[in-house]
């Protein structure tokens, strides 16, 4: 399965969760799957959905389920020690490990020849890591929201993007109407 | 005056109470004064546009958030302040250490503090130089006005504000 397939299978279990979605096709394909207000598109730096995610799990109650990448993760790879040592209960980190910098032409990154991320993330304090191939990502997701504790999930599939449009709401829209669901 | 305290003091009267930073000697009191107090969360990060995440997050989630950090940090954090915080518009109060201004003894200091101004003055950020104790009491207004405006705002603290680098 490659990413956008992942998504129309989770689509159901993200719809009434507040969603922080990585940079470039991912938040093309989640918008153009099933936009919801309680989504937050990423439309430029790369790296800090994690972080935003975070911050954001760590203001209010409300689970937050980042959607990240594997290649986003490593272009901020501080971001593993601090989810470590900081990490609320309501904190799912899910990183779509493709292996590849997909926005960008699927270029390989390092998690697809010697990187093992769920690794890293253990190492870095993350006590609460699962790994998991595509076709079992719903299942898995929505235990990490039943369960209740802090999860970083690795998503393992295959590289690859779905052809959808580039968002074109306003970023000051995008994160009106979210902070309206995330108050609401 | 005890301009660590203060600083706090007025964070907290303007309900900032998510406080991130990374550290630069001249801003190891205030950090300390932050880690401390019950009335204010303090996440230290790994780098400092990290640390602007943390802070895009935890305001979309309903809390005042703050930046402590060097200015060569402002070469770190171009495209986030660019990309997110202003994109999305943003508050982002950032207390920043301006090394290597007069009184500073580390010559590559020198390198970064004769950008800053430049930087954030093309990234049309408000920025404010505190260079003596007294130019602190401007603080609470910078705050009102960032949360006003929904900017991010640099104050510079250089050496001799708090009171020479070889006295700490
Ligand atoms: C600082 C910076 N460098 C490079 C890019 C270009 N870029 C945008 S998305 C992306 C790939 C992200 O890969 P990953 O996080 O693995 O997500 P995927 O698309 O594979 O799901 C890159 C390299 C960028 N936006 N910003
Ligand atoms: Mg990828």
């Amino acid at each position: 399965m490659i990413r956008s397939e992942i998504l129309e299978d989770i689509a159901p279990i993200l719809r009434d969760q507040l969603v922080v979605c990585n940079i470039g096709i991912p938040s093309q394909e989640l918008h153009a799957i099933d936009d919801q207000p309680t989504n937050f598109y990423m439309l430029g730096t790369m790296g800090l959905a994690s972080s935003i995610g975070l911050g954001l799990a760590l203001a209010q109650p409300k689970p937050v389920i980042v959607i990240d990448g594997d290649g986003s993760v490593l272009t901020n790879l501080g971001t593993l020690p601090t989810i470590g040592n900081n990490a609320p209960s309501n904190y799912i980190l899910m990183i779509i490990d493709n292996g590849s910098y997909g926005s960008t032409g699927d270029q390989p990154t390092y998690t697809g020849m010697k990187t093992d991320l769920a690794g890293m993330a253990r190492a870095a304090g993350c006590d609460n890591v699962v790994e998991v191939q595509d076709v079992g990502t719903g299942a898995a997701l929505q235990k990490a929201i039943d369960d209740g504790v802090a999860t970083v999930m690795v998503v393992k599939c295959d590289s690859g993007n779905a052809k959808m449009p580039v968002i074109s709401m306003d970023p000051v829209v995008i994160r009106d109407r979210f902070m309206k669901a995330v108050a609401g | 005056m005890n301009i660590d305290k203060k600083i706090a003091d007025d964070l907290v009267a303007n309900d900032i109470r998510f406080v991130t930073t990374v550290p630069c000697k001249q801003l190891a009191g205030v950090i300390e004064e932050v880690e401390q107090r019950d009335d204010i969360f303090h996440i230290p990060s790994n780098k400092e546009d990290e640390g602007m995440g943390l802070c895009a997050g935890a305001w979309m989630g309903g809390k005042r958030p703050a930046i402590i950090m060097q200015n060569t940090a402002i070469g770190v954090t171009i495209n986030t302040l660019a990309t997110l915080i202003q994109y999305y518009r943003m508050p982002l109060p950032m207390i920043i250490s301006y090394r290597g201004e007069l009184r500073e003894p580390v010559a590559c200091q020198v390198e970064m503090a004769v950008h800053t101004k430049a930087l954030l003055a093309q990234l049309n950020i408000p920025t404010y130089h505190f260079h003596w104790q007294r130019d602190v009491e401007e603080f609470d207004n910078i705050l009102k006005y960032t949360f006003m405006c929904n900017k991010p705002v640099a104050i510079l603290t250089d050496a001799n504000f708090w009171g020479g680098y070889g006295d700490q």
